[in-house]
């Protein structure tokens, strides 16, 4: 039990188990293969996102503006679509993952070379993002004739018998799995979180670090933003409102510390695959969808309570604090 | 953090005088930017000057304030409530479902600040006896308790209060002044005396310095804090009784967003992110400014998506600008 719980991808996945027999017990047809490829799918989108946030938390700091991110790039790319319907997607695709990441590196800049509390940063840029979108459109929806097939039509184009946008979170799963673990900037990341001091001392530039991860989640942010808004073939002010605390909830749930240093690619993909499994069975055993948001609530509590379970050790709090100094 | 290690420390030949101090504060500043709102306001639009219009202006930020108070005092101990919104959202659910049970004014009123208080004491608990960070367990919370409004309410509302439930978001004391306005400048006042004049203000600021050392001194730091989380909880209680008499309705989604206005009012009062410094002054004068603003942009008819990006860049210039300053000053000095 005990080494269960040290593990954290084990655990998650007995839990996602648990909780799929539970929902088979009310509703058998939940596990057909079909129906699972099917909420994978519908996850994607959480997935890009909790793993963009996933290096931002990792070095301590923590992005809440990716949902409006998501949106303000979602809307860019319909009005590009629009303007230019002959304009082939990947080069669409092309300018909000820039305008994403540029948007990302506003947030970098600011908590790197200033100094401001990410959560402060995070949560100002969160409203000038949203009301930006107001400014461009004035409050106007792009609606689903105005989008041109193609642009729909992707994120459902199939490949070897999966969707495309299951493909593009694979596939940005792989690259961000690869930053993480070979390369010398995803391990700055870890060590950034770990021990900001030792990290200075290893001749890593935190601040730079930290602008390099915000630059990540916005890129990552403004690729979600082009899967949501031709998935649901619909753009306006208010898309993904408050989908920044499923973003969190995902990468708490994954095992990634809020403290910074733990987590791993396997973890916040499995976390946000928990959400997605929640999301997705409670209309067919019959609970509200109204009660998803107290449901995610009480599981991220949990789940931040195991983490620091599993994460405390002796002295920690003593030393974190001489560190922040 | 990063250029820690390297900076060399300036002397001063003697300290700067009590004037030159209250001069160069963050309050100075704020009292200076709210007369130049005041002054600009009265200038861009002939019905701002109206004493009834400056009443009615006053509600858009007296709710929002009292939350502000105990916020700044959690803020300051180095903690943070993203829940108040949610426990105004879940408060005003109950208190509208009481009233759908016959529950009179007074009753309504109970249930509303016990509401308050058992939601504020959740996260106490969470924060200080599973020493979880306050940051992820009010994230979760606020889903939590909205969650629960709207398992409740769904796509419903309550609308059926007692008439006299109406006095607290609507009422007048004197003249202009409304009973929501008192409140505000009671509880300021309140808030003041608590944080600065008592031991528990002073031990506020010994956790949110350093929170070991305040240990070692004696303080009771997880009592201090879980008060702290009790008393946001009550001020969002007594704030949602204000809000739900206010509207006559309660749906799921009231006062959605408004722990951003609330942390930002916070802030830009001059209260440390990281903890150990702030005024309840400067929360004052933040809320006062922050309601101008809104009203002078409401009297321009600036739609509130506009006003929110003002808010958004006024919280991080803020912050930023202080910041750039002292460093252009130390360009200048070498």
């Amino acid at each position: 039990m005990n080494m269960l719980l040290k593990n954290r991808e084990a655990l998650l996945v007995v839990a996602i188990l648990a909780l799929l027999t539970l929902i088979t017990l009310r509703f058998p047809g939940f596990i057909q293969p079909a129906n699972l490829g099917r909420v994978y799918n519908d996850t994607s989108i959480l997935i890009i996102l909790a793993l963009g946030q996933m290096a931002v938390i990792l070095t301590r700091c923590i992005d809440l503006s990716m949902a409006a991110n998501l949106a303000l790039c979602g809307m860019v790319a319909g009005l590009i679509n629009v303007a230019l319907p002959g304009l082939p997607i990947p080069l669409v695709i092309a300018a909000v993952v820039a305008l994403g990441a540029v948007l990302g590196s506003i947030n970098g800049l600011l908590v790197w070379k200033l100094n401001i509390p990410p959560i402060v940063v995070t949560l100002g840029t969160l409203t000038i993002f949203r009301g930006s979108i107001f400014l461009l459109t004035g409050g106007q929806w792009i609606n689903a004739h105005q989008m041109s097939d193609v642009f729909k039509g992707l994120p459902r184009a199939d490949f070897l018998g999966i969707p495309a946008l299951s493909w593009f979170s694979i596939a940005i799963m792989a690259i961000v799995f690869v930053v993480m673990t070979r390369t010398t900037v995803g391990r700055a990341f870890y060590a950034v979180g770990g021990n900001p001091h030792a990290a200075i001392y290893t001749g890593i530039d935190v601040g730079r670090t930290r602008f390099l991860a915000y630059c990540l989640s916005g890129a990552l942010a403004g690729l979600a933003g082009y899967l949501w808004v031709s998935r649901y073939a619909v753009a306006y002010v208010d898309i993904a409102l408050g989908f920044e605390l499923d973003i969190i909830a995902a990468c708490v749930i994954g095992g990634i510390s809020i403290a910074g240093g733990i987590g791993s690619v396997p973890g916040a993909v499995l976390g946000a695959l928990f959400l997605g499994v929640i999301k997705n069975a409670l209309p067919v055993i019959n609970i509200s969808p109204f009660a998803q948001m107290a449901i995610s609530g009480t599981v991220i509590i949990i789940a931040v309570a195991v983490n620091a379970r599993a994460e405390r050790r002796k002295g920690r709090v003593i030393l974190k604090k001489a560190e922040a100094h | 953090m990063a250029e820690a290690p390297m900076t060399t420390r300036h002397i001063p030949d003697r300290l700067q005088g009590r004037s030159a101090r209250v001069l160069k504060s963050w309050e100075s500043l704020l009292v200076v930017v709210a007369i130049l709102i005041f002054t600009v306001n009265s200038f861009a639009s002939p019905y701002f000057l109206d004493p009834w219009n400056l009443s009615d202006a006053t509600f858009n930020f007296t709710e929002k304030a009292l939350i502000a108070f105990a916020m700044a005092m959690v803020v300051i101990s180095g903690e943070i409530d993203l829940s108040v919104a949610s426990i105004v959202a879940l408060t005003s659910t109950a208190m509208g479902y009481a009233a759908t049970q016959g529950f009179d004014t007074p009753a309504l009123v109970a249930v509303g600040l016990a509401t308050g208080l058992a939601c504020g004491a959740i996260n106490g608990l969470l924060v200080t006896r599973l020493g979880l960070p306050s940051i992820v367990v009010t994230i979760g919370t606020m889903s939590l308790f909205r969650g629960i409004a709207f398992i409740v309410l769904g796509d419903q509302a309550f609308t059926s209060y007692p008439a006299s439930f109406a006095y607290f978001g609507q009422g007048y004391v004197w003249w202009v002044f409304s009973f929501e306005f008192c409140l505000f400048l009671g509880f300021a006042l309140f808030y003041a005396a608590l944080l600065h004049l008592t031991n528990f203000g002073r031990a506020v600021y010994a956790i949110g310095n350093n929170q070991t050392a305040a240990l070692f001194s004696g303080v009771r730091v997880a009592r201090v804090k879980f008060t702290l989380f009790l008393l946001t909880g009550l001020m969002s209680g007594i704030a949602a009784i204000c809000l739900t008499s206010r509207l006559g309705s309660t749906r799921p989604s009231i006062a959605l967003g408004w722990e951003l206005e609330v942390v930002t009012m916070v802030v830009l009062g001059g209260v440390s992110i990281l903890g150990g410094s702030g005024t309840i002054g400067g929360v004052v004068l933040a809320a006062l400014i922050m309601g101008m603003v809104t009203f002078g942009f409401g009297l321009l008819n600036v739609p509130g998506i506009v006003m929110s990006i003002f808010i958004g860049l006024l919280l991080i210039s803020v912050i930023a600008l202080p910041i750039l300053y002292t460093r252009l000053k130390r360009r200048m000095a070498h």
